[in-house]
């Protein structure tokens, strides 16, 4: 192994772990505020990835304004998603959310599959973040370089919102106590559609960075993606922000140096994430930097 | 300022209250008494519009409010300090007084520094977690985060509940110190002696239904009302 490689591997490590942290995000937002795994959540990261295909090799759009599209038609996705499979259940048993969640996400796979077929489509190649960039002697794409950057920028955005903000300050009274909330005049509708505004938005972002990285779209792409995120969110602590953060970073890392280091074990890289999760409920179910998981009065 | 007419409630097809009718005038302090599970909680939380009344009415300054959302409810000017305090235990002290006033868009600067004069232990913990904050520091949170909505009127469902008997004396002392200032008050209590010393009218709930009403201190001297609520020894 020569520092080289271990450089260009550990780049790489850091990047998939800030896509991992991306959609973390938006598992521990909205279980924070829902007590909710948002299931459908990598599906809308699958559909953010159709929208940039279509935006940019369909209708030929420069890819920034394409960018913007995917965003606003990503939020909309995870609005619509809230308002028909989520909102209707508001007082329902958590179970019928959960099975709610899990069989938006099926619908939402076989739609994609239905209108776009499952064969793969080719992601746009955006001469900006793919172009490769070398540092002596490692070569990176610019999305590579760029990813931890965005994703750390955005956890800040996400953090000064839930911290400094009104809505922010809305958002985590109602993680605790809806009826409370509600004897504040908050309206719990909104501040749980933010959540899945901000979730969203992260989702399509990071659809538009991972496409550039691997360059396949295709109607079950969310999947494992949404799974190995929902874990980096365990592992952090599910309802901290941070925490998903850390646990996309820690996971990602995870991932590369097992095959970097045991290249053997390559076909197991989907696993190390399962094997993760298995020991931080063993261990620390709370994750690293959760609270003690209290049920809601 | 406040009038109930014939308020039902139903939990599936139990009823809670079945018929009640209380007027609450403005300025006054009135109190609801009665043993639990007589309906009291239910009362309130129908005003607030937490739970949805089967039938009657609810008539605040001239308006039926029943059926009409919480949001609205509080934007009319009643809060509810509720059962338990449920203050947000994730939420800073300060960032709980700031909640209370959310539906505000005026400068709230010195409706803080009113409720730290009543309460001037909120003031030193103003930085900590209202979850840490000991059982009576937090009801006196939950009163001065209702206090932050400028309310006309203020429903209190026992406010002394589970705090020793020096922060008890206190919390009813703050409670005419509020209605001093204009606010009215409709009071929950089980501590139905010190409830009505302070209240200018009183009712009394059994199992849903009003058996009795009347000026504070007539019900104090109400033989069947002390043998019921308030212990043989009248203290
Ligand atoms: N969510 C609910 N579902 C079903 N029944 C309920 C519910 N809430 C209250 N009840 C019932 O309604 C009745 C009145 O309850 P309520 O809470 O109003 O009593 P209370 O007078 O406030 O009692 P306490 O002094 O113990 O607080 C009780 O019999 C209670 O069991
Ligand atoms: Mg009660």
């Amino acid at each position: 192994m020569t520092i080289e490689l271990f450089m260009q591997q550990l780049a790489n490590g850091i990047s998939i772990g800030s896509l991992y942290a991306l959609l973390a995000i938006g598992y521990t937002m909205v279980y924070g505020i829902l007590r909710l795994i948002n299931f459908a959540h990598g599906d809308i990261f699958m559909m953010a990835a159709y929208f940039m295909v279509f935006s940019i090799i369909n209708f030929k759009l420069p890819w920034y304004i394409g960018a913007v599209i995917v965003i606003v038609a990503s939020v909309g996705l995870g609005l619509l998603l809230e308002r028909t499979a989520y909102r209707p259940l508001r007082d329902a048993p958590r179970m019928s959310i959960m099975i709610s969640a899990i069989g938006a996400s099926f619908f939402l796979e076989n739609l994609a599959t239905y209108l776009f077929t499952g064969v793969p489509k080719g992601f746009p190649d955006i001469k900006v973040l793919t172009k490769p960039v070398s540092i002596g002697n490692i070569s990176l794409s610019v999305s590579t370089i760029i990813t931890p950057f965005v994703t750390i920028i955005l956890l800040y955005v996400v953090l000064f919102i839930t911290n400094k903000t009104k809505i922010g300050m809305a958002m985590r009274a109602v993680s605790k106590d809806f009826e409370t909330a509600r004897l504040m005049g908050i309206n719990i509708n909104k501040v749980i559609a933010t959540t899945f505004i901000i979730g969203s938005s992260l989702a399509a972002i990071g659809a538009i960075l991972w496409g550039s990285k691997y360059p396949s779209v295709m109607p079950l792409m969310g999947v494992m993606p949404g799974l190995k995120c929902f874990i980096a969110a365990v592992l952090g602590g599910i309802g901290n922000t941070t925490g998903a953060v850390l646990g996309g970073f820690i996971l990602g890392m995870a991932e590369i140096m097992l095959v970097t280091f045991l290249q053997p074990l390559t076909g197991y890289r989907d696993a190390i994430a399962f094997v993760i999760l298995i020991i931080v409920l063993l261990v620390k179910p709370t994750g690293l930097l959760g609270e003690k998981v209290t049920d809601k009065v | 300022m406040l009038k109930i007419n014939d308020l039902h409630v139903n939990y599936g097809g139990i009823a809670a209250v079945k018929g009640i009718s209380i007027h609450v005038p403005e300025k006054s302090i009135v109190t609801l008494i009665g043993a639990n599970g007589a309906g009291k909680s239910t009362t309130l939380r129908a005003i607030a519009g937490l739970v949805k009344a089967a039938s009657g009415e609810i008539i605040f300054q001239g308006e039926n409010i029943l059926g009409k959302d919480t949001i609205d409810i509080v934007a009319k000017g009643i809060t509810l300090v509720p059962e338990g305090r449920r203050v947000f235990a994730n939420l800073t002290v300060l960032e709980n007084l700031k909640i209370g006033a959310y539906l505000r868009n005026d400068n709230i600067e010195e409706d803080i520094y009113k409720v730290y004069d009543l309460f001037p232990r909120l003031k030193e913990r103003e930085w900590q977690l209202a979850g840490t904050l000991s059982g009576g520091e937090q009801q006196m949170l939950a009163v001065g985060r209702a206090l932050m909505a400028k309310p006309k009127l203020i429903m209190m469902d026992e406010p002394s509940l589970g705090l020793a008997p020096l922060v008890v004396n206190n919390i009813f002392e703050i409670i005419q110190e509020i209605n001093k200032q204009g606010t009215t008050i409709l009071l929950i209590e089980q501590n139905a002696n010190k409830a009505l010393k302070i209240a200018d009218y009183g009712y009394v709930l059994e199992t849903g239904n009003l058996s009795f009403e009347g000026k504070g201190l007539e019900l104090l001297q109400n033989e069947k009302i002390i043998d019921a609520y308030l212990g043989t020894s009248k203290n």
